[in-house]
């Protein structure tokens, strides 16, 4: 084999594979998203957060802003601490209301960020003080059923 | 009776022995190739030629492959989806499964029969022709002329082909499932971009492919070099290569993924 064209095979095969590579990084998977950049912290608890999991995204209005970066058990509250890393591009209201929802029936799980009125911004370690739980499906038809047993009372 | 006995755990003594004797060899052979490396960088060509046998040569197989299994994965994706109604994350199905596991796991299985063998019985030809003997005649260091250009290529061609292979994969799912089946195009991209992360999965399966280049390349190099020089053996050589390195690669990779996806 010729040395130039063994060298234009070998540097093919290795363009081709770095390539192949790129395409995994950035058209599979998410390397353009917001995990990158700068990001603050911000925590919130909730009672429940349902089955809330690390990487889970933060959306405000539907669009990605960060990701949850750490889920633990706040012992002194009895609370659900959720730590999240939001992109540092997007600022919040410091009465921001952070709830745990569902992206259609079976989805998975996000933290929802609503913004509030306030003038001041939430900064870096910052707690959400307004937060509102995962719904619990179980406690939910158990609502329900109350509500159903409650109006066949009246009725009688 | 008792000398029966005797016999046989006389047996598994001698077993345990020399596996135990041959692991050190084999550590010994890896030791050395590395400490000999220098000659390999100081001469590029020596490993560029080998990329081109080992790498370049491979492509087809592993290209081949990685379309055909992407789309199996996309017709056997979608049918089970398919029942849950959610089509839709067909992409994400198949983007996982071979970024994950099959790109890496498959193509090293692959690159082991079709790089691996041919360096056993490279090697072991050479040995058994005293072609090494000769270059050791000659002041010239076999393992730093013949096995160490050949670990250099085998470890870097590795994840190239594997990447190539999930890649090729995901257009043979794109091609399946969007083209073919009909699914939406939009939330084949968009489900698998979401539910891919770099780190996590890409990287990852980056880091399995590159231990596995390195385990299939050194039981390649090391079946070759240790194969008694003889016709038999040779022959020998390469079917325990291909063996050996399945194995290990299987193994490795459970190894991996209980270390890496042990809390997802």
């Amino acid at each position: 084999m010729e040395r130039s064209t063994l060298d234009l095979w070998v540097g093919l095969f290795v363009c081709a594979g770095i390539g192949a590579m790129l395409i995994l990084a950035f058209k599979v998977g998410n390397m353009s998203g917001v995990t990158g950049g700068d990001t603050y912290q911000l925590v919130a608890r909730f009672d429940n957060i349902g089955g809330l999991k690390p990487r889970a995204p933060v959306k405000s209005a539907g669009v990605v802003v960060g990701r949850v970066a750490e889920i633990s058990f706040d012992d002194e509250r009895f609370l659900a601490k959720v730590s999240m890393r939001v992109a540092s591009q997007f600022k919040f209201p410091k009465d921001t209301t952070a709830s745990v929802l569902t992206s259609g029936l079976l989805g998975e799980q996000y933290v929802g960020l609503e913004a509030g009125g306030d003038s001041g911004m939430l900064a870096d370690g910052d707690s959400l003080r307004l937060t509102q739980s995962a719904v619990v499906l179980e406690k939910l038809i158990g609502q329900f059923l109350y509500s159903k047993a409650a109006e066949g009372d009246k009725a009688k | 009776m008792a000398e029966r006995a005797v016999l046989s755990v006389r047996r598994v003594g001698r077993i345990t022995i020399d596996s135990i004797l041959q692991l050190g060899y084999a550590v010994r052979f890896i030791v050395l190739t590395l400490a000999h490396s220098g000659t390999s960088f100081s001469r590029f060509r020596l490993v560029i030629r080998e990329l081109y046998f080992i790498g370049v040569l491979s492509l087809i197989i592993i290209l081949v492959s990685g379309l055909f299994v992407g789309m199996v994965l996309g017709f056997q994706g979608f049918h089970t989806l398919q029942t849950y109604g959610s089509e839709s994350a067909l992409g994400v199905l198949v983007a996982l499964s071979l970024v994950r596991e099959l790109g890496p796991v498959v193509s090293a299985l692959l690159f082991a029969s079709r790089a691996g063998s041919a360096m056993t019985a490279e090697i072991g030809l050479m040995k058994a022709t005293e072609q090494l003997s000769a270059m050791e005649m000659m002041a010239v260091d076999p393992i730093a002329r013949v096995v160490a250009p050949r670990f250099w290529a085998g470890f870097i061609s590795m994840p190239l082909l594997a990447a190539m292979f999930s890649a090729m994969g995901i257009f043979g799912g794109y091609l399946v499932g969007v083209v073919l089946i009909g699914v939406d195009e939009g939330s084949f991209w968009s489900q698998m971009q979401s539910a891919v992360d770099v780190r996590e999965d890409v990287v990852n399966g980056v880091i399995k492919t590159v231990v596995f280049g390195f385990a299939v390349t050194w039981i390649a190099l090391f079946e070759g070099y240790d194969a008694p020089p003889t016709a038999e053996g040779v022959s020998g050589a390469t079917t325990r290569t291909v063996v050996t390195s399945s194995l290990a690669v299987l193994g490795l990779d459970f190894l991996m993924t209980s270390l890496m996806f042990r809390g997802v």
